[in-house]
């Protein structure tokens, strides 16, 4: 409650609206309380006395009758008829829509039918038929506001609810016995809650206005109550002659109309988890680069077409600092494929996403380090050379290509897009092009396929174009983010004989993220191991598989079952990863280490070389090598 | 021995294109009547790629969907009317997704009373004393009682979602990818904690998975489901070593193995068989090289062929 409320009063809008609105409220509430004249006697001698005079601080209506006292009960009672329907419409509303919503087929059928009839007419009209079959008054106009936007909390609560009811933990629940009403109030509705205040306070405005539209038709509050759209309507006649009458209801209307809404929108702020979360703000086009004063890049590898250097990206959030990648060095050849383990929250992705500047900034930002492109360091390059270089000569495959493809063009329209984008090539001749690297990833009758939607291919075939909007441009470098995760064996097993086959007739160097060492040793020349942002061992995949010399490298292939190992009890690494917001001294895998000593707290521990070809961060590596 | 579960030509169907009136414009058979003894205390491992009806038949185990057609006995009752109330306390469910198995809105404490309350009708002092014995169990802190799900990890979680299960004092449990959501190092923490669980409280697993090493690192018996069907059903230390039937070999040879060469068991690009329009013979036969014309026509049956093995092939490969 108390963040909610700091969330809310960040919007100084909606502050200023809770303020006006808690005001109104409360001197609504005081009404009755306060010495003001009966709303409701007439003095016609004292008709249209004008505002500021002596006995009636607003003046008087046409009546006589006194408008602060006038002005003070209507807005009592329009306050209570607008939330009394709000609070109707919702209750009704809502429970239509989860009832619609978790029961789903006939029942949701038949009940949005009628949802959508009821949609199809103009409100006003709605509610004016339903002030006629009931005749003019208060109550009945009540209950045409509330009527007329039940369909409105139904459909929103429906979409909420058919999300939710399909959750694993509504199973859940069914299998610990709860009956469908108890299911329904004790786990759909909390879930729902949030959004049908959202969309309480952003209607609620909407319904005093249109309580008063009724009063001021005549068919909601009867002479002589006064409510804020009666008094309007009985003060149009003299709106030329006696203004004040009219603006004086009217700026009340005003006020509060505009008091909830602006609240209205700072309630939906502070509770709608996606614009907490900040998705809504959009990311900068490349990563912020804050590396310290006096950075001097070292001297780039002449052999490597991709060198990180000391890498170091953080996210900022609030008051704490994640330092995602710790300084890494990485390095690829062409035609060599490096693969990058870890686990998830060890920084692999992050590190892959920091070396085209494509971490989402805010809140990540790039602290140091660089990354050399055939020579040249694209960290704090240029935002136009890091766009031709994206998809051009370094290019990403990521794990999900349903979530990576658009779903409303098709795989052709995208492929070509992007030799567009980097090519000023006719689109008959991108097209061409597109087939070709539908042939290229060994898609079958790739002329027909290039007109398919995302959605009308299967898994392995998504990640297939995946692949082939990644060769677009015949890249130098492509980076693997988990490419076959999401995939079943037999897929994966094809997808990564492609990737192989690729980067041998084309040179490619590929940079490959997993968390699989299977795949690792099958596809990699090199692989480096990652843990709490940083490589704890790098070296070629058959040094490394054969003799880890980092104790989590050992203890990580320990608890990874292998097919044809039998049924075995698996050697399990207790505790868990550090967050990387606050990391130990010394070895951030000390604390699960069983060899770890006083020594392994302190300091930084360096990625020291082992043999040759190796190199590994552990003072007491598993591998006492004779050439180190 | 006595029978866990007993499954009798258990089917599942789904209308696909459904219609005001009148019936369905098409009907995929998610799950082929499938036929299988569980005994107490063993774990049969569940495998097969996505699609294959693995998920809907687990759901049809504990009543969360109604069979189309056929019988489950648990511990040789029949229970027929899915109602998970009923199943809840013989058979429960532990969810592949760990977090979004557990509802953002209630304490563990909770979700964990859930089933005491509901299945078990257990005053709070009783429930207090049973949650604690849980918790000690898969090794949580009871301080976590009164936090909400979105505070833990992946591993903490599904060790909750295990406790859950477990609190309805069910003897078998179906285990729904239990470990594929987590890393590989809390993976097998899970892992041991699920075997400790077994020995300690005498549970019969169904353990479903896609992940070959670990279905055979832990399950007695492995049943090979492709399409809907069950293809092959045999020891797990034989399984994937010496396959029958050739789909189980295609998936044995497409797992990554560190020190095997990659290449794709299967060269030509194939694609699995549309639901709405399933081939008429063995539903592999178009990714099968052993292939005939009868295989073409003639729906295989499952059917022992010797040492144990049980496989749906009228070509089985030498065991």
């Amino acid at each position: 409650m108390s963040a909610f409320l700091k969330l809310l009063a960040r919007n100084q809008l909606a502050l200023a609206g809770l303020i006006v609105m808690g005001i109104v409220v409360v001197l609504a509430l005081l009404t009755p309380l306060l010495p003001l004249a009966d709303p409701d006697v007439t003095n016609t001698p004292a008709r249209f006395t004008p505002p500021f005079s002596e006995g009636a601080w607003l003046g008087t209506d046409h009546l006589g009758r006194d408008l602060l006292s006038r002005l003070m009960w209507g807005t009592r009672l329009s306050l209570a008829v607008g939330f009394a329907a709000a609070t109707i419409a919702a209750t009704l509303g809502a429970a239509i829509g989860i009832i619609s919503g978790f029961y789903g087929g006939r029942v949701d059928n038949i009940i949005m039918r009628f949802v959508d009839v009821l949609m199809a007419f103009p409100y006003i009209l709605l509610a004016l038929a339903i002030v006629a079959a009931l005749g003019p008054g208060l109550m009945n106009a009540l209950i045409a506001v509330a009527a007329v936007n039940i369909p409105f909390f139904a459909r929103n609560i429906r979409g909420i609810t058919v999300g939710i009811a399909h959750k694993e933990f509504v199973d859940a629940a069914r299998l610990a016995g709860l009956s469908d009403a108890k299911i329904i109030l004790t786990e759909i509705l909390p879930n729902v809650l949030p959004v049908i205040v959202i969309a309480m306070s952003t209607t609620v405005g909407w319904m005093i206005l249109e309580t008063a539209g009724l009063s001021f038709l005549g068919l909601g509050s009867q002479p002589p109550q006064a409510d804020l759209g009666s008094m309007l309507g009985e003060a149009r006649n003299a709106l030329i002659t006696n203004p004040h009458t009219s603006i004086v209801p009217g700026v009340m209307i005003l006020i509060i109309v505009m008091a909830i809404n602006l609240l209205g929108d700072g309630v939906r702020d502070a509770l709608d988890p996606r614009l907490k979360s900040g998705a809504l703000n959009r990311p900068l086009p490349a990563t912020l680069v804050a590396r310290p004063a006096g950075y001097t890049a070292p001297a780039p590898d002449g052999e490597a077409v991709l060198q990180l250097a000391g890498l170091e990206t953080q996210f900022h959030v609030g008051r704490r600092t994640y330092r995602a990648v710790g300084g890494v060095d990485l390095q690829i050849s062409p035609g060599e494929c490096v693969g990058l383990i870890g686990e998830s929250g060890s920084g692999k992705s992050v590190t892959a996403l920091s070396i085209m500047g494509l971490v989402a900034s805010p809140p990540g930002k790039i602290t140091g380090g660089s990354v050399f492109y055939k020579g040249q360091d694209l960290v704090g390059a240029p935002y136009e050379r890091l766009r031709s270089l994206r998809g051009r000569r370094v290019a990403y495959i990521f794990q999900d290509p349903l979530a990576t493809l658009h779903p409303l063009y098709t795989v052709g329209d995208q492929l070509i897009e992007a030799v567009r984008c980097h090519r000023n090539v006719p689109k008959s001749e991108a097209r061409a092009h597109a087939i070709e690297l539908l042939r290229a990833v060994r898609i079958p009758n790739a002329a027909d396929r290039v007109d398919s939607y995302p959605h009308e291919l299967s898994g392995g075939m998504r990640q297939r174009v995946g692949i082939a909007m990644a060769l677009a441009n015949d890249p130098e470098v492509i980076i693997a983010d988990e490419p076959t995760t999401a995939l079943d064996v037999t897929v994966q097993a094809q997808i990564l004989t492609l990737l192989d086959d690729l980067r041998r007739d084309r040179g490619l160097a590929i940079l490959f993220i997993t968390h699989d060492f299977g795949v690792v040793a099958q596809l990699c020349d090199r692989v480096a191991v990652m843990y709490a942002g940083r490589i704890v061992e790098d070296g070629t995949v058959d040094d490394i598989l054969a003799a880890p010399a980092h104790p989590y490298t050992k203890r990580l292939m320990a608890c990874v079952p292998e097919l044809g190992g039998g049924r075995r009890r698996l050697e399990a690494i207790p505790g868990l990863p550090p967050v990387v917001d606050n990391l130990p001294d010394g070895c951030a895998f000390a604390d699960r280490c069983d060899k770890a000593r006083d020594a392994c707290r302190q300091g930084t521990i360096p990625l020291d070389p082992l043999g040759a070809t190796r190199r590994v961060r552990c003072i007491d590596p598993e591998l006492q090598e004779a050439s180190a | 021995m006595s029978l866990a579960l007993k499954l009798t030509g258990l089917t599942k169907d789904f209308p696909v294109g459904k219609r005001l009136l009148g019936p369905p414009r098409a009907v995929v058979h998610a799950v082929q009547p499938v036929t299988l003894d569980v005994e107490t205390g063993e774990t049969l491992g569940i495998v097969g790629e996505s699609g294959c009806g693995k998920s809907t038949l687990a759901r049809m185990l504990v009543g969360l969907l109604p069979p189309t057609e056929g019988a489950i006995e648990i511990e040789g009752e029949a229970l027929n009317a899915a109602n998970p109330a009923e199943f809840g306390k013989k058979i429960q469910y532990v969810f592949q997704d760990p977090l979004s198995s557990l509802n953002p809105r209630k304490t563990i404490r909770q979700i964990m009373d859930a089933p005491l309350k509901n299945l078990h009708g257990m005053a709070a002092p009783a429930r207090r004393k049973r949650i604690a014995q849980i918790f000690a169990a898969v090794n949580l802190r009871e301080e976590f009682l009164d936090r909400y799900p979105h505070e833990f990890s992946g591993g903490q979680a599904q060790r909750i979602g295990i406790a859950r299960a477990l609190a309805a004092e069910a003897r078998i449990l179906i285990l729904d990818e239990p470990v594929s959501a987590l890393d590989v190092s809390v993976q097998a923490q899970v892992l041991n904690l699920l075997a400790d669980l077994k020995t300690e409280f005498g549970l019969t697993y169904l353990f479903i998975t896609h992940d070959l090493a670990v279905v055979e690192a832990v399950s007695d018996r492995i049943a090979v489901l492709y399409f809907g069907a069950l293809v092959e059903l045999g020891p797990a230390e034989r399984i994937f070593n010496a396959p029958r039937h050739p789909y189980t070999k295609l998936l044995a040879d497409s797992a990554p193995v560190v020190g095997r060469d990659l290449s794709a068991p299967e060269g030509k690009e194939t694609e699995l068989p549309d639901p709405l329009n399933p081939p008429p013979g063995c539903s592999f036969a178009a990714r099968c090289p052993r292939a005939t014309e009868r295989c073409r026509a003639e729906v295989p049956v499952l059917e022992d062929k010797g040492s144990g093995v049980a496989a749906a092939c009228f070509h089985p490969l030498e065991g």
